[in-house]
């Protein structure tokens, strides 16, 4: 990888991270409504994957879309003004924090719906398998996904007919919530892909060089029409963290914890040490991001609502 | 830019309005000026004037709706603005319809007597149709239209229903019929101030056959609104203002006789009645007795400046009492044209709310209909009010001799909280200082 | 003109468009080896090959979900559902995804999608296989549903679904695959969204579709030998529902019985019975009826089945009472 590829990586994760940070407080004084599902400490495992695609290869995930939106290529302006329900979000403001897509960028779509994506997911890489392309289609979804019907019947179809599809489980071991092992019969989420003769593997979510490397070979097999796989990435929820302030992350005594738990001091130590960059480098790309979702917050607050006559738009594409 | 048409307050009381008639439709020109709906207050039916030019692009309320005041009524588009467009511009679509309720029996209900249930259960469908109508809906608006009378209409539908074949039927069958089955049951509502007149000979009634299957059924008519007020207002009045009765009889040979020059110099539209005279005289009287020219209010009577007359007036289902302002400082022409006009308002439905606003003292005649005497009940808040009798042609004792001569009585009713007797008293032979030298009354 | 049967009109509609559109392909339970549990795709697998007629696992939600997915890639799925009993396993992904995916994303996704799936009573199936849910699927904005009653218009409406870029939802009756009446030869299509006037008369207007245009016209002969001239509409589609000729046919004949086969509350009957008082009261000449079945799970016992489904002499029983 070029230097300028590793600076961008982790360009992209500060930028996830400041995004969702900015959300918090737009949520608290309304401006966000519905839901918001933050991608904090999960950054390495979208950046990572969606770096190692090629264009013709489909992203598809689950409502947590923030971040893969980004990934994909959508800018904090269209993100945030989505989040803001605005004219110019990327759904137009009608879809929320949950329903982002960006058809032109291969992005398709934050589900709602827990599991239900994954068949549709199948049906993407139906249309590439039909259409004689080499797209892959990379379908990520929670663990708690992997319990409801539509999960096994997808699986299940993308073996039988060899769909081009990469199953992406990013599952959260101390996650909140019903623990993993009190909702799954096997702990081990991968073996449920054995039901099925899916090849698998587990890859530490929280080093994105780690997710990147296994991205690249597996969807290179794939590609090259060795059918469905199966990749569960351990990620950590991000806990005790006071990320909000650039100036305290570089306070000495902070830095050495903060960089054990986080995957972008993580990825920001390995990047230092290998001597890839200078950490005045990257000081500079935490500013510029910082910078990036200011202007996205002021983009998203001056743009206009959407007009009423919008309500009826898109319902159907033939009137 | 689409206009708001709001039920205009007819009145310093009136807090609802029923939208008794659209006269001009949906899709209609209306000018401004022009009359656009009818409205019934407690106190008259009364038209509402358009303030707008354009299309009426959309009713808000329907016919028989009862509309709180400055509610929206209907939206007027501007000349040349799409009409579909103005009634679902932003501003009509920000108006919130009133709640608005036919104007049925359960509203009556409050201030009457609660109907029989069975006019209760038949009304509930709809206050509009005749009582034990049942129609279809097209059916009533193909009578609507065909101004057809359903109460004249055979129904053929389930229970009686009159549906669209009945009203086909009833249009096509010939004109004879029809006026034979639609004989008006009541008589027209009786003249005010004509002249008494020879009476024409009338017909006998044809002689009521009792055969059983003939016996007409008892009718159960609901309560109008205007009957409604003047029940209520009549039950007011005789219930807190202690009634005290003065009658007093008048000499009117010089009026009579003055009255028959005057007349004569006269168009046929300013001709003077006596009940003019009567309202002339009384305005003057009531300048020397200020305190019969009243209302009691609370604990307070308040003396009136102006002197304003309220004439009953006789209209279809009650009376309304149409004022005649500064009645004192009226030449006697000007009172005859004034009351000749606000009365056929009246009795045209078309009353507007400052004619029979204001009055500070009424008078109730019935001479038309040869009447001696009879007393009325004060119209509240007033102090006092005169019923006036019929001008007769009797034996009269003048000059110690038996005469004829011209009389009328008059009776005065006051509220004893006001005023009392003897004052009342004065203020009839005052009226008599007028009457009886009616010179009085040009100068 | 050709006589053919339903089946015959349902299959060579989505011949002639899978010969003319290499995108349109055919996924489901049975349909490539088996022909289709209703023999509708006989011949095909053996013509157009597995790749374009794909035999899928019992896995409804999947069948539906992949038909989604393939579609917003460009494709033009035909997913058949066995039964619309079967639909309920799909349903998230009916009303969930496919009615929503356009808008909820700004109109970017785009799918043009045709779910073919059959429904009805009257075969002795039992309540779980009898049903006729059509209204369920017509409650869904994004979604539209079609039900068509006659041959021609089975095969005119699917080629128009097969064409649409929008999520149809198509509900054949399985008991009239076998009925048989003339069909326009050569390529035509039919609009989706139309309702038609099926038959022509002056006192009553009856509106309906699918099965129970058969009962409702059989009821009209009926009607018009006692000198009764019914008119019949032919919804056709359920959503978007098509009001004008029901309006204009009612302001003509003042009086309406609404004919359907599904459960009469919260129904089709229901729903244009509201349309017409809403939209033509003041041409109500007597209340409107509603022929529905009777609210029960549909029974297995041929005498109950039938006494629970709509007959012809209900229809002729309702018309009677709205005259």
């Amino acid at each position: 990888m070029k230097k300028e590829e590793y600076l961008d990586l982790y360009y992209q994760m500060v930028l996830i991270r400041r995004v969702e940070e900015a959300a918090i407080p737009l949520y608290q004084e309304g401006k966000i409504g519905g839901f918001l599902h933050l991608y904090i400490g999960q950054e390495a495992v979208s950046t990572g994957l969606i770096s190692a695609r090629l264009p013709q290869d489909r992203v598809i995930t689950a409502y947590r879309d923030h971040g893969v939106a980004i990934n994909c290529g959508v800018s904090a302006d269209l993100v945030m003004a989505e989040l803001l329900g605005k004219a110019t979000g990327i759904s137009k403001g009608k879809g929320g924090s949950m329903h982002m897509a960006d058809v032109e960028k291969n992005f398709w779509g934050g589900h709602a719906i827990v599991g239900a994506h994954l068949p549709i997911a199948a049906g993407l890489a139906l249309g590439d398998q039909y259409q004689e392309t080499d797209g892959v289609t990379i379908c990520m979804f929670g663990d708690g996904a992997t319990n409801i019907g539509y999960f096994h019947e997808a699986l299940n179809l993308s073996k039988v007919w060899n769909l081009p599809v990469l199953w992406v489980c990013e599952n959260n071991q101390y996650g909140m919530g019903t623990a993993v092992d009190r909702a799954s019969a096997v702990s081990d989420i991968r073996q449920k892909a054995e039901g099925y003769c899916i090849p698998n593997e587990v890859v530490d979510g929280m080093n994105i060089m780690k997710v990147r490397q296994a991205a690249e070979r597996i969807l290179a097999e794939i590609r090259a029409g060795k059918g469905p796989y199966f990749l569960e990435i351990e990620t950590y929820r991000f806990q005790g963290h006071s990320m909000g302030d650039p100036e305290r992350y570089r306070k000495q005594d902070e830095v050495k914890q903060w960089e054990e738990n986080d995957p972008i001091g993580i990825f920001r130590h390995y990047l230092t040490s290998e001597k890839i960059a200078s950490a005045a480098e990257l000081d500079q790309l935490d500013q510029k991001a910082a910078d990036e979702v200011k202007a996205a917050i002021q983009f998203a607050e001056n743009s206009p609502e959407p007009a009423p006559e919008e309500l009826f738009t898109n319902i159907y594409v033939d009137n | 830019m689409a206009e708001i048409v709001k039920m205009p307050k007819l009145g310093f009381d009136m807090a609802e309005g029923t939208l008794i008639k659209w006269v001009v439709q949906e899709g209609e020109k209306v000018e401004k000026g022009s009359v656009l709906a009818e409205i019934e207050t407690d106190k008259a039916t009364v038209e509402v004037e358009s303030n707008y030019e354009g299309v009426v692009a959309r009713h808000l309320v329907e016919a028989g709706a009862i509309v709180p005041v400055n509610s929206p009524i209907a939206i007027i588009a501007a000349p040349g603005e799409d009409v579909k467009k103005a009634s679902e511009s932003p501003e009509a679509q920000a108006i919130t319809l009133p709640e608005t309720e036919p104007a049925s029996e359960e509203k009556a209900a409050e201030t009457a007597p609660a109907p029989a249930p069975a006019a209760e259960a038949e009304t509930s469908e709809d206050a509009r149709l005749p009582e034990g109508v049942r129609a279809s809906p097209i059916a009533r608006r193909m009578a609507s239209d065909a101004r057809v009378n359903l109460s004249q209409v055979a129904g053929s539908g389930p229970s009686g229903r009159i549906v669209k074949k009945d009203i086909m039927a009833y249009l096509q069958a010939p004109a004879l019929a029809k006026a034979a089955a639609s004989a008006p049951a009541r008589g027209e509502p009786a003249p005010q101030l004509a002249e008494k007149a020879v009476k024409p000979l009338t017909p006998l009634a044809p002689l009521p056959t009792l055969s059983g299957a003939e016996t007409p059924a008892d009718e159960i008519v609901p309560l109008n609104r205007l009957r409604l007020a003047i029940g209520r207002r009549m039950v007011e009045a005789k219930q807190q203002a202690p009634h005290f009765y003065i009658t007093h009889e008048y000499d009117v040979d010089a009026l009579m006789a003055l009255r028959q020059q005057a007349n004569s110099m006269l168009q046929e539209d300013e001709k003077i009645s006596v009940n003019d005279f009567i309202v002339k005289g009384v305005a003057l009287a009531l300048r020397q007795f200020p305190n019969l020219n009243a209302s009691k209010n609370d604990d307070q009577v308040i003396r009136h400046g102006a002197v304003n007359i309220g004439v009953a007036v006789a209209v279809e289902g009650g009376l309304l009492t149409v004022v005649c302002r500064d009645a004192d400082h009226k030449p006697l022409r000007q009172i005859a044209v004034e009351v000749r006009t606000l009365a056929s308002r009246a009795r045209e439905g078309k009353v507007r709310p400052e004619d029979i606003e204001g009055s500070t003292f009424s008078i109730s005649n019935l001479g038309m209909f040869d009447v001696e005497n009879f007393s009325a009940i004060i119209n509240p808040p007033e102090a006092a009010i005169l019923a006036v009798g019929s001008a007769r042609q009797v034996p009269v004792v003048k000059h110690e001799s038996l005469t004829i001569g011209w009389r009328m009585k008059a009776t005065i009713s006051v509220d004893h909280r006001v005023s009392d007797g003897a004052e009342a008293a004065r203020f009839m032979q005052a009226l008599a200082d007028y009457l009886e030298e009616p010179l009085k009354l040009l100068l | 003109m050709t006589r053919i049967t339903m089946r015959e009109a349902i299959s060579q509609a989505m011949w002639e468009e899978m010969e003319r559109d290499p995108d349109v392909f055919i996924l489901g339970e049975e349909v490539g080896v088996w022909g289709g549990s209703y023999a509708v795709t006989k011949g095909f697998y053996d013509h157009f090959g597995e790749k374009r007629v794909r035999d899928t696992p019992i896995s409804e939600s999947t069948i539906v979900g992949a038909a989604i997915g393939s579609a917003l890639t460009g494709l033009r799925p035909i997913a058949e559902i066995m039964t619309i009993n079967f639909a309920f396993s799909a349903m998230d992904h009916i009303v969930n995804q496919a009615a929503k995916l356009h808008y909820m994303f700004g109109g970017q996704l785009i799918l043009p999608l045709v779910i073919r799936t059959v429904g009805g009573g009257g075969r002795q199936l039992g309540a779980t296989h009898s049903q006729t849910p059509d209204a369920i699927f017509a409650h869904f904005p994004g979604l539209k549903v079609v039900a068509p009653g006659t041959p021609e218009d089975a095969k005119g409406l699917l080629k128009s679904a097969i064409r649409s870029n929008d999520p149809i939802f198509f509900i054949e009756h399985a008991t009239l695959y076998q009925t048989r009446a003339e069909v326009p030869d050569g390529d035509y299509i039919t609009p989706i969204g139309k309702s038609k006037v099926h038959r022509e008369g002056r006192d009553v207007t009856i509106v309906t579709y699918s099965k129970m245009l058969e009962t409702s016209s059989k009821a009209a002969e009926q009607l018009s030998g006692m000198g009764i001239e019914a008119e019949i509409i032919d919804l056709r589609t359920l959503r978007p529902l098509d009001m004008e000729p029901v309006l204009e046919s009612f302001r003509k004949t003042n009086r309406a019985v609404i004919v359907e086969e599904g459960w009469r509350s919260y129904g089709v009957g229901a729903e244009v019975t509201a349309r017409i008082y809403e939209e033509a009261f003041d041409y109500v000449d007597a209340p409107i009826q509603r022929v529905a079945q009777k609210e029960v799970p549909l029974p297995y016992n041929r005498t109950l089945e039938q006494l629970a489904l709509p007959q012809v002499e209900d229809v002729v029983q309702a018309v009677k009472e709205v005259l």
